[in-house]
């Protein structure tokens, strides 16, 4: 049966990430991103699932760890000042390949900055956040339709790569209204975490089998004992100080995110093919972005938009593959300018302009539009 | 040959343990195991979450499900473990500084819900593992390396923050007393809600040195003259009871535990659906 209703983006979040089998929740309050736990709140013991609102957001982290580590997919949420104090444990999601899902709904900063207003200021947090050299997925979506669709997809890389993934929204994004279709009869594709088989590695939590990127599962609480731990380990889990097997582990970090990119990697483009000049932008920003391509291409202006869906890995390969007629690249963002550092990166050739906006207010249409007529 | 105990709860291919001579945490560690074995506690069932600290290498000796986690957060990673899987039973065995300074948050919170989970304290008064500072357990005008001049901060008593905090089962053990420390870690196990023993362990390499505490045996002998019982604490000055270690039980109660709550919601829901 279809089914059309009105939802909040940080609602649709909570009804996708139910979908992908999130069973547990922990969170602490903060705005924007509140809804998000209180809808948890509301939805998880109803599909007995469980929730729980912690003392800090530092132990909300540690506790969807937990959770996630004895078999149960897990979720936090939060924003700009909890994500900063999210990010030690989401170091240790990454080292003992623990999957979970952190949605940070941004706002503006730094500190406590504007609460309620939005940013998109948290995207090197995103990347660099926790300490030491470490893979990352963040994933970023534009509309009510996707926070159900995208949230789905993040819960599935979380588990198919054994990897923290951050759920990368905005203000304008968890907060906004639309109509979104659902469709009980739509097939949905759920990845569960992959277990382990053969005996002779059962043993072994961070072996990985010929042929895979990641170490498969045996659940902490059934009836293999193993260790988990934050210092470097090896294959047994247990800590080493040997140089070599902790330079292996970091490696298979690393590559086990870069060597599937074009797995991992979604981006959305419009009106690229015959463009002059393509606008960046991700998030909350595309929907000033498509109004203002709209209303160019409208006066007959070759304008086009190009979307990293997946923010981290930046879609590099799909970025340089712009069509010869792309003369100018203009990247727009609510912040000083982050995005904008990973296309000055990739694109050597072009002419790369920039509107970003860092006071709280949203990037209007007219002023992309101007943007884009300024250039000479 | 290692003992029947150790055989059966330890991890024999990573022992020795780190620890130096003369602490106390083997001990302790080996207060847990047999306690766990006089309960008959099914070993696949027990799940011990571990933080940073001396006491927390506990985890990897154990053979149990165990989680080396990040300091302080041991009872917040064990709160996601206890919900996701209640039918599991989940020990945290934690440092003084551990649960008491960058954890204390943790500790508090953990037994103002009274969630069904074991807390362990191994607490020698002291950060070891980096190499000597005071904790929040170090008496007053004691010494460390970062109090050079003696500690002007005042010491928690864990057990009775604890208590304070909610905790349905509380007590305090220490090294020496290994026979009275195991019945009270099994009492804490067999506790429906959140359970606290806050265990006094001897570090003698930095804590013993930097106070000029003897040896090793001296701080075992003088931790046996100098044990009291709550009771006897109860009737002595702040004085007297200063440089005494406290045996026996502050709290055992009956509270609703924190799973059991939460899956009459998830009933209550599932009956009102039919």
């Amino acid at each position: 049966m279809k089914n059309r209703v009105l939802m909040q983006g940080n609602e649709a979040v909570v009804e996708g990430a139910i979908k992908a089998g999130m069973r547990f929740f922990a969170g602490y309050p903060i705005t924007p991103s509140t809804e998000i736990a209180e809808q948890s709140a509301v939805r998880l013991p109803q599909v007995g699932g469980h929730f729980i609102q912690m003392e800090d957001e530092i132990g909300s982290m540690a506790a969807v760890i937990g959770a996630s580590a004895v078999g149960t997919k897990s979720m936090t949420a939060t924003s700009g000042p909890g994500f900063s104090l999210k990010q030690e444990n989401i170091g240790y999601a990454c080292m003992t390949e623990i999957p979970v899902v952190i949605v940070d709904v941004q706002r503006s900063g730094p500190s406590t900055g504007l609460p309620t207003s939005p940013s998109q200021s948290d995207v090197m947090q995103a990347r660099w956040g926790t300490h030491g050299d470490h893979s990352i997925i963040a994933i970023s979506p534009s509309s009510v339709s996707e926070c159900y669709n995208l949230i789905i997809r993040a819960f599935n890389l979380a588990e198919k790569y054994r990897t923290p993934v951050i759920f990368l929204m905005d203000e304008i994004v968890g907060h906004l209204r639309e109509g979104i279709e659902f469709d009980d009869e739509a097939e949905v594709e759920i990845i569960e975490r992959k277990m382990k088989q053969r005996p002779d590695t059962l043993h072994l939590p961070y072996h990985v089998c010929e042929g895979d990127d990641v170490p498969r599962f045996h659940l902490t609480g059934y009836d293999i004992r193993y260790n988990i731990t934050g210092l470097a380990h090896g294959p047994d889990g247990f800590p080493t100080n040997n140089n070599e097997v902790a330079g292996q582990l970091v490696t298979r970090l690393m590559k086990k995110i870069e060597n599937n990119i074009d797995d991992i990697v979604e981006v959305e483009e419009k009106f690229c093919d015959d463009a002059e000049t393509v606008i960046v932008c991700y998030g909350g920003t595309k929907r000033s972005v498509m109004s203002a391509v709209e209303e160019l291409r409208a006066k007959g202006k070759k304008v086009g938009y190009f979307r990293p869906i997946t923010i981290w890995p930046f879609p590099e390969k799909q970025l340089s593959a712009l069509p010869k007629s792309v003369k100018n690249i203009i990247v727009a963002e609510h912040n000083y300018g982050q995005i904008l550092l990973e296309v000055e990166r990739v694109i050597k050739d072009r002419k790369i302009g920039f509107v970003g906006k860092v006071d709280g207010t949203v990037i209007t249409p007219s002023e992309i539009v101007k943007a884009v007529e300024e250039v000479k | 040959m290692a003992s029947e105990l150790i055989m059966k709860y330890m991890r024999e291919e990573h022992l020795p343990h780190i620890w130096c001579p003369g602490c106390g945490h083997g001990i302790l560690m080996r207060d847990v195991a047999q306690a766990v074995k006089n309960l008959g506690i099914d070993q696949e069932k027990v799940c011990l979450v571990s933080g940073i600290g001396c006491a927390s290498r506990a985890a990897g000796y154990m053979d149990f499900q165990t989680m080396h986690t990040t300091h302080g957060r041991a009872i917040a990673f064990a709160t996601g473990v206890k919900m996701a899987r209640p039918d599991l039973e989940v020990i945290v065995i934690a440092g003084d500084g551990d649960v008491a300074a960058i954890g204390g948050n943790h500790l508090i919170h953990a037994a103002r819900r009274n969630i069904g989970i074991t807390v362990i304290v191994f607490n020698n008064d002291i950060y070891g593992m980096t190499g000597g500072q005071y904790s929040p357990t170090t008496p007053t005008g004691e010494f460390g390396t970062t109090a050079p001049y003696g500690n002007i901060d005042r010491p928690f008593d864990i057990a009775v923050l604890a208590a304070a905090a909610g905790a349905s089962y509380v007590a305090k053990g220490t090294a020496y007393h290994a026979q009275q420390t195991i019945k009270l870690i099994e009492d804490g196990l067999r506790h429906k809600g959140f359970s606290l023993i806050d265990c006094a362990g001897i570090c003698a390499t930095y804590y013993g040195r930097k106070n000029k505490k003897g040896s090793a045996v001296d701080m075992m002998k003088y931790q046996r003259d100098n044990t009291i019982t709550f009771e006897q604490a109860k009737t002595m000055s702040r004085e007297e009871r200063s440089g005494k270690f406290i045996l026996g039980k502050l709290v055992e109660d009956d509270f609703p535990e924190f799973s059991d709550e939460y899956q009459k919601i998830i009933d209550r829901l599932k009956e009102a659906k039919k």
